[in-house]
């Protein structure tokens, strides 16, 4: 039989870890907007002890190398709360997750804090509140700003999702491996392999460069400031 | 008797930056439909004193009235008071993520609770009034500086405010530019609209304003009638500024 | 067992001898994935068209690869076509593709934002383009991407773990033979934690007292 012909029989199997692997991008996209903003806004307009907490967690999770991080929940953490036999997937997801967040607070930190004090202060000279102003005025704006610098996450996460092969996730990295120890043929399937990441890299990249154009507002954002 | 008569009292307000005192007991009181001008020198508190009124800057000391309700100390409620009193910015503000009409809208629909139809309705009806509705769909990004401050006016005048102040309205602006903003300003004070301004622009001051407030070193130093300014000796300090300033003679 | 006597005597040593062996990859890889990323930029920027196209190749693939991907290509799957590499030279190779694809796309959109002009100046000099390359743009250009390079440093000490799944025993890799060892992984992933955030930290108070010593006053870092 022919290497061909036994990589297209594993292609199949080979194509369920997109799903996996995208899910873990996911997880690490989804969860780290959800709370990677409201970080980012408690370290921007929250009290101290918020500020230190934001700061802190920051720290720990963009210190740490994923593994370091998988090891610590995989077999640490997860198991001494008493969740020692959750799926591999969820641990790899959670950990994503949380990282994903710490990036993604200092990116959204980043666009809000780009934006000039002039814009606050005409919103709340309409009488809007603290509360409205960050809501209707800032935010959108911030989220603009933002787009480009989230968009470099997806392609980040895609890669790194793949160290969930370290705790048996089974992504595409650990089912070629699998291939491979099965069938004895290592090089082109994990150049198969190489190429699907760089695949679902291209076309996750040309989708977001589509969104950002939809969002686009003359003379705001890409180009900066200047415009006045 | 007298009180009810004004609709904006404004007494004894002090700031201080660090050691900087930038105004030292500052009182006036406005009528309804009357326009007040501020002139003076650069750093002399008049931006400080237009933003204390609004409290977005809060003042250390004093106290500021609108129609008899105290707006220092006034806690949350002081959005209700922004509402009621406009400000037009020195460097327009505009929302630059909004179209000329949504920034004139927002509010309407934020603050006011306004139902959608109903706010596009009045944000187009208030940049028909400063000659923008043509210019409804573009963003602030597309408009040139007279163009952006004629929308910035609007969208004050849009929540029927009580009284706006104008922070230096068309220092930003060239002088052609500066000449349409002042004509809309113009016609809103011959309107009747309340008008608290800041500003240079010495032609506007004489012929719109009820009264000039000169200030210096964080005092209205002088004040009057534009005729007092031109004809009484009372305003020496004044008109040595402005022939200084603006090369102003006549 | 006691806690002291297993940290002192058996995870400290342990840590401390992955933790050379961390600083190795680092040491070897830092300095060849900066003149390579260099020299991909260059090639890049002012090469010809198929040195352009091979460049461009080059970052797409690196960059589009995970990197333990490339871990395992190197050491799994060239030993098939007859080529071995220790883990050690497998894990750095696979660094340097990583560190020098990503530095290489820092340096040239530096390079882009260095003013034509500053070029047309020096060949008005007399200087061939190699020369105006070398003496002019890159000592400005570098200068520029010194945000993204530092950056790419830390992400480097940081994947440098990753040279544990192909049987480097560096810091991660020996903290986890002791945690499976004793069946202490909490204690021990969490002092592990604490090894990287030191070297982070060092390595960013350094980066920062470097970028101060380079700076040029007037010239705008961005």
């Amino acid at each position: 039989m022919s290497t061909e012909s036994i990589i297209l029989d594993w292609l199949p199997y080979l194509s369920e870890g997109i799903a996996v692997t995208l899910g873990l991008v996911a997880c690490s996209l989804g969860i780290g907007l959800i709370m990677g903003l409201p970080m980012a806004l408690g370290q921007i307009y929250g009290s101290r002890p918020v500020q230190i907490i934001v700061g802190t967690y920051v720290w720990f999770f963009r210190g740490l190398p994923v593994l370091v991080l998988l090891f610590l929940f995989y077999f640490g953490i997860f198991p001494g709360i008493g969740l020692g036999g959750i799926p591999a997937f969820i641990v790899g997801g959670t950990v994503l997750g949380l990282r994903g967040a710490a990036y993604q607070s200092q990116i959204f930190r980043g666009a809000i804090q780009s934006i000039s004090e002039g814009q606050m202060t005409a919103a709340r000279s309409l009488g809007m509140s603290r509360f409205t102003a960050i809501k209707s005025i800032i935010l959108p704006q911030a989220m603009r700003i933002a787009l480009p610098g989230w968009s470099n996450e997806y392609p980040e996460m895609l890669t790194e999702s793949s160290v969930c092969y370290a705790i048996g996730v089974a992504e595409l990295l650990t089912r070629s491996s699998q291939i491979v120890s099965q069938t004895y043929i290592t090089l082109p399937i994990y150049i198969v392999c190489a190429l699907i990441f760089i695949l679902l890299n291209y076309i996750g990249m040309k989708g977001l460069t589509i969104l950002e154009k939809k969002l686009k507002i003359p003379g705001f954002g890409g180009g900066g400031e200047g415009a006045l | 008797m007298e009180t009810t008569e004004y609709i904006l009292k404004v007494k004894d307000i002090h700031k201080s930056y660090g050691n900087v005192e930038v105004l030292k007991g500052v009182s006036f009181n406005v009528k309804k439909g009357e326009t007040k001008c501020f002139i003076g020198p650069s750093g002399t508190g008049k931006s400080t004193l237009l933003r204390c009124i609004n409290q977005l800057t809060v003042p250390d000391q004093g106290q500021i009235w609108l129609h008899d309700e105290e707006v220092t100390h006034a806690g949350p409620r002081i959005n209700y008071f922004r509402q009621r009193i406009g400000m037009v910015f020195q460097n327009f503000y505009l929302f630059d993520h909004l179209t000329a009409v949504r920034n004139v809208e927002i509010a309407l629909i934020k603050v006011l609770r306004m139902n959608p139809k109903e706010a596009r309705e009045k944000a187009m009806y208030e940049l028909n009034q400063v000659g923008m509705a043509d210019w409804a769909d573009h963003y602030p990004a597309e408009l040139s500086g007279g163009q952006a401050q004629r929308v910035s006016i609007a969208r004050a005048l849009a929540m029927d405010p009580d009284v706006i102040l104008f922070d230096e309205p068309t220092s930003a602006l060239d002088p052609e530019l500066t000449r349409e903003v002042i004509e809309v300003m113009r016609n809103l004070a011959s309107l009747g609209m309340t008008m608290l301004v800041v500003t240079h622009e010495m032609g506007f001051a004489c012929s719109a304003a009820n009264e000039i407030l000169f200030m210096e070193n964080g005092r209205v130093i002088e004040q009057g009638s534009p005729s007092d300014l031109l004809n009484n000796p009372q305003f020496e300090r004044c008109k040595a500024f402005i022939g200084q300033y603006h090369g102003f003679h006549e | 067992m006691d806690q002291i006597v297993f940290l002192t005597e058996i995870l400290f040593p342990a840590l401390i001898g992955g933790t050379v062996i961390t600083l190795e990859l680092i040491a070897v890889t830092a300095p060849i994935g900066l003149l390579l990323g260099i020299a991909i930029a260059v090639g890049r920027t002012y090469g010809s068209w198929t040195i352009v196209e091979i460049c461009k190749g080059y970052v797409i693939f690196f960059k589009g690869c995970p990197l333990l991907l490339l871990l395992f290509i190197l050491y799994f799957g060239f030993p098939t076509i007859g080529i071995t590499f220790t883990a050690f030279t497998a894990a750095v190779i696979g660094f340097i593709c990583c560190n020098s694809a990503y530095n290489s796309e820092y340096i040239r959109g530096a390079m882009l934002s260095v003013q034509q002009g500053q070029l047309i100046a020096a060949k008005a000099l007399g200087m061939t383009k190699r020369q105006a390359i070398i003496n002019i743009v890159l000592p400005q250009a570098l200068r520029r991407a010194i945000p993204g390079i530092s950056n790419e440093f830390i992400y480097l000490i940081k994947y440098s773990s990753l040279a544990y799944v192909i049987t480097v025993i560096e810091l991660t890799g020996s903290a986890k033979q002791v945690a499976t060892k004793y069946f202490m992984y909490t204690e021990t992933f969490i002092i592990v934690a604490l090894f990287y955030l030191a070297i982070v930290t060092v390595a960013t108070i350094g980066i920062n007292a470097i970028e101060k010593r380079v700076a040029i006053p007037g010239f705008v870092q961005k």
